[in-house]
């Protein structure tokens, strides 16, 4: 009952808040969204930490079909649940300083994709794990078309006809797994065990959805674009949870089920996300718009979790979990600092900004941090799914592992170049007068940063939720 | 199935006479109510079995199921015509009469057990086509709508018919399960010639009702010309009874000479699949956009036939409701933009979100039903017919069919997005659309019904 309590609370709140009029559908959202990770923190308290599927549910709903509405929650759910409940409060309280048009529309549009992703992350059915997944498109198609820059049309458009493009091939493996095994029931199809020949060509159809998703090298065109174009909001949806539902798709929805597949395309998978981390990096280090820098790290960083899962390792595994909340958290609180940043300045040009530090000391503090987590510098979060993904890649092959840890040098140099271009240099007339944090603003820096630190210290608890759950996965795929 | 078929003709011919009294606004909810009774009759032949008419005619719950829809559909579409038929001189009982009777044809299409009723329901319904697609008077594209409806079409029947005295020719009877035992019996040997030509010249007849390609040509202009409302029952009901006539000749009589029509069928699908979709990208007007698109949504349906599996009948039944839904409240909203503004292109939608959030919603719903986004009945119906081929290891199919959906998204968003990311330039598009209370119920009824089954599909495919 609490995980669809956790999948409900959200759709209720979004329809109060289409009810509510007026600029108090913030706070709404806001309290809602507080209530659903208080649930999910809950959840948490009452989570065993083994390897077995807790607080399921399985209600009869497509009888005839043998499809039924099945969740539940393992260490691997647990872990995006909390993910997704812990940063949507944050996102919506980031908006507070930005007066969108049409207010109770734009905070329903979150809160239904905050449904969404729970339900992606906790269906143990294919088919209601498709219908939750496309389900989690729509909102933020809207959120970024409708509200978004100049250009927004014509690239959100590119972005959904071509995640639908991958999600139909997605369609099509799955319906032939649902033929297969005549049920959508994820133990089922766990259990096929299909000739080599056919999880060949399901491995692609069901990782190309993924791929674009992350996005891994070269399905990543899409991205730059559209993280730049949406409204912060959005953007922070899309690469705080959204590009996670990728990776979990992966773990959960392709390597378990076509392990066979995964020993003849694994190593492809894995190049090209090695290709991505380095591709991914070098084009940030080449940007000018604050948002695009920020875009393209996104696009290196989830390279590399995406290696560390192909390498089918308990420590690339387990690097991917960390990393996947980690790099929640630092990815928001940077988009977050950029959005400040463009709401005081109205630019994102690093030509066009410079000096700010000077008369803001807790931005630069706040702005250090984050970025110190996201380039994984020790005891910040960032480090240890970082090390524990390489650690994972060198198992598999030293010589993926030397390509792919460029990415800390890589990630120091742009990282540091962004720093350098908006907070040091020369002020000019508009950043003369730049004005510290707010006190929201603070509100919603300070638990960031303090998370931070606290899965750079202290990883442990985190570690421990998901390692049954990845152990036990492993075994259905390295057999 | 019986009474209804009877019934509706006397209530067609009941309504010539209505047309007399002097008060018409009892018109609309007489023929409403007249088609209600139809329905009821209609489904009180479920779970009967029997042949009727010396065994010209027979009922299943299959064909009770495909009526059901055929008279829901029009129910839905009727309450549409306040614009264009209550204008002063319009014979509107005519024209009621004409879809009742064009119901009844399309109702023997569905029940039809001798090739000679399925000729005879093929051309009640197509007579009345003819007649409506011109009904336009003073718009000079709907004479050429009709003109080239009826041309194209009496060509089509005439080889129907020559298929049928062919198939009479090769097994020397009219009657399907007659059909059926011939090709038992003697499969392709005999006069095998003769069958396989009757086979393809019967094909022929029906896939052009279907504007399957390669014999679509002359629907986008008939489509375009046809007053909306028509075009609104022509894509509905026309298809839905075409498939069921199609699916039945098929799995009937010729289910022992699989072999011979499938790849013939295959080939068609892909054809159809490629052309509607790739042409429906490039129209600028939404009401041609609606025809194209009606030539793909052949297409996915045809997949299912090419099948014959299983689950084919019931996904060719989920798909037409699926479909049928969206396409009426497509329809709906297209009559309501045009008749405030006078304009069927995609820039017409322009910032209808903000004239009106509920039609521009329930046309999100249904564009959404339509490209087959979940939580939608075109989902599923999309999903069921994917299975349906599975089950035959039509793999190669499915994957133009997939591709083809992604373009099928292109053009189904692209008057989402005109009605909300585009603001309107024009001020005359920022005046408010009102919605007439009848256009409302029929929105609301579609709208709902297409979340409700996309929801929980069980509630329909349970029975089949």
């Amino acid at each position: 009952m609490l995980t669809l309590f956790l999948i409900l609370l959200p759709l209720v709140a979004a329809a109060v808040a289409l009810a509510a009029k007026g600029e108090s559908v913030k706070q709404i959202a806001f309290l809602f969204s507080l209530v659903e990770f208080a649930a999910a923190l809950y959840t948490i308290f009452q989570f065993t930490p083994d390897a077995s599927t807790q607080f399921a549910l399985n209600l009869s709903w497509i009888a005839s079909l043998g499809i039924s509405f099945k969740v539940g929650i393992d260490g691997i759910s647990m872990m995006l649940v909390l993910l997704t409940t812990l940063l949507v409060p944050f996102i919506i309280l980031s908006s507070f300083g930005h007066r969108y048009k049409n207010p109770s529309a734009f905070y329903a549009l979150i809160l239904v994709m905050q449904s969404a992703l729970v339900g992606v992350f906790t269906a143990r059915d294919a088919f209601l794990f498709y219908l939750f997944w496309e389900a989690a498109l729509i909102p933020v198609y809207f959120l970024a078309g409708i509200w978004g820059g100049e250009k927004r049309i014509q690239i959100t458009f590119k972005f959904f006809v071509y995640t639908i493009f991958g999600s139909l091939f997605m369609l099509l493996g799955l319906a032939y797994l649902y033929f297969q095994a005549g049920t959508t029931d994820l133990e089922a199809i766990y259990a096929l065990n299909l000739p080599a020949g056919t999880q060949s060509w399901l491995f692609w159809a069901l990782f190309i959805a993924f791929a674009i998703k992350m996005p891994v090298f070269p399905f990543h065109t899409w991205q730059p674009d559209t993280y730049t174009e949406s409204p912060t909001p959005a953007t922070m949806l899309l690469s705080g949870i959204m590009l996670k539902m990728g990776i979990y798709g992966v773990i959960r929805w392709l390597l378990p089920v076509v392990p066979e597949g995964v020993a003849q395309w694994g190593t492809t998978a894995l190049i090209l996300s090695v290709i991505g981390i380095v591709y991914g990096s070098i084009i940030a280090i080449r940007q000018h718009d604050l948002k695009r820098i920020l875009a393209y790290s996104s696009f290196a960083h989830v390279g590399l979790m995406s290696a560390g899962i192909f390498s089918l390792s308990i420590e690339g595994m387990q690097g991917a979990m960390v990393q996947m909340l980690a790099h929640g958290v630092n990815i928001v609180g940077l988009f977050f600092i950029a959005e400040i940043i463009q709401r005081r300045v109205h630019t994102r040009e690093l030509q066009q900004l410079g000096g700010i530090t000077q008369n803001t000391p807790s931005l630069t503090v706040f702005f250090m941090i984050l970025l110190l987590g996201s380039v994984a510098l020790p005891l910040t979060n960032g480090f240890v799914g970082e090390f524990l993904l390489l650690a994972g890649v060198f198992k598999f092959n030293p010589w993926y592992a030397g390509v792919a840890g460029l990415t800390i040098i890589l990630s120091a140099v742009y990282m540091l170049r962004l720093f350098q271009g908006v907070m040091f240099g020369n002020r000019n007339e508009e950043t003369e007068v730049f004005t510290d944090l707010t006190l929201t603003e603070k509100v919603t820096l300070i638990p960031l940063a303090f998370m931070v630190f606290w899965i750079g210290m202290y990883p442990a608890p985190f570690l421990k939720l998901t390692e049954p759950a990845v152990s036990e996965l492993l075994k259905l795929v390295v057999r | 199935m019986f009474y209804s078929v009877v019934l509706l003709s006397i209530f067609g011919i009941l309504n010539l006479f209505i047309g007399f009294l002097k008060s018409r606004a009892w018109l609309l909810p007489i023929t409403v109510l007249f088609l209600l009774i139809g329905l009821v009759a209609n489904l009180s032949d479920w779970n009967k079995e029997f042949y009727f008419w010396n065994y010209m005619m027979s009922t299943d719950n299959v064909s009770v199921a495909f009526t059901s829809i055929i008279i829901f559909s029009t129910i839905l579409i009727l309450p549409l015509s306040r614009y264009f038929v209550h204008s002063e001189t319009a014979p509107t009982a005519e024209y009621y009469a004409i879809l009742l009777f064009s119901v009844v044809g399309a109702t023997m299409m569905v029940g039809y057990e001798n090739l000679l009723m399925l000729f005879l329901g093929l051309e009640t319904l197509s007579i009345a086509m003819y007649v409506l697609a011109g009904s336009d008077k003073r718009n000079p594209r709907s004479h050429e709508a009709a003109l080239k409806y009826f041309l194209m079409g009496a060509f089509a029947t005439g080889i129907l018919l020559f298929g049928v005295a062919m198939l009479y020719g090769a097994t020397g009877t009219f009657g399907l399960s007659g059909i059926k035992q011939y090709v038992v019996t003697n499969g392709l040997t005999g006069s095998s010639s003769m069958l396989m030509i009757g086979i393809t010249l019967v094909l022929i007849g029906i896939l052009f009702k279907l504007s399957v390609a390669p014999f679509h040509f002359w629907t986008p202009d008939v489509y375009d010309g046809t007053p909306s409302l028509f075009t609104a029952f022509m894509s509905t009901v026309v298809k839905t009874a075409g498939f069921a006539a199609l699916y039945k000749l098929l799995s009937v009589s010729f289910a022992g000479v699989y072999d011979i029509w499938w790849i013939t069928l295959a080939i068609t699908t892909v054809l159809t699949l490629l052309i509607g979709n790739i042409t429906a990208v490039y129209q600028n007007s939404f009401k041609r956009m609606l025809a194209y698109s009606s030539i793909s949504h052949a297409g996915y349906l045809l997949i299912a036939v090419t099948a014959m599996t299983k689950q084919s009948q019931s996904s060719i039944l989920f798909y037409s409701l699926a479909y049928s839904l969206a396409t009426i409240t497509s329809f709906a909203v297209l009559i309501l933009v045009n008749e405030f503004k006078s304009g069927e292109q995609y820039n017409s939608f322009n910032g209808l979100a903000k004239r009106n959030p509920f039609l521009a919603f329930t046309l999100t719903v249904a564009m959404c039903s339509l490209a087959g986004i979940p939580l939608t009945a075109g989902f599923f119906g999309k999903f069921y017919i994917f299975v349906s081929a599975l089950n035959k290891g039509l793999t190669w199919l499915l994957v133009v069919a997939v591709l083809m959906s992604a373009v099928g998204i292109y053009y189904y968003f692209r008057v989402v997005i005109a009605m909300y990311m585009r603001g309107s330039e024009e001020p005359a598009l920022s005046e408010k659309i009102v919605v007439p209370t009848s256009f409302q119920v029929v929105l609301v009824i579609s709208t709902l019904l297409t979340i409700l089954l996309g929801l929980d599909p069980d509630l329909i495919i349970r029975y089949f």
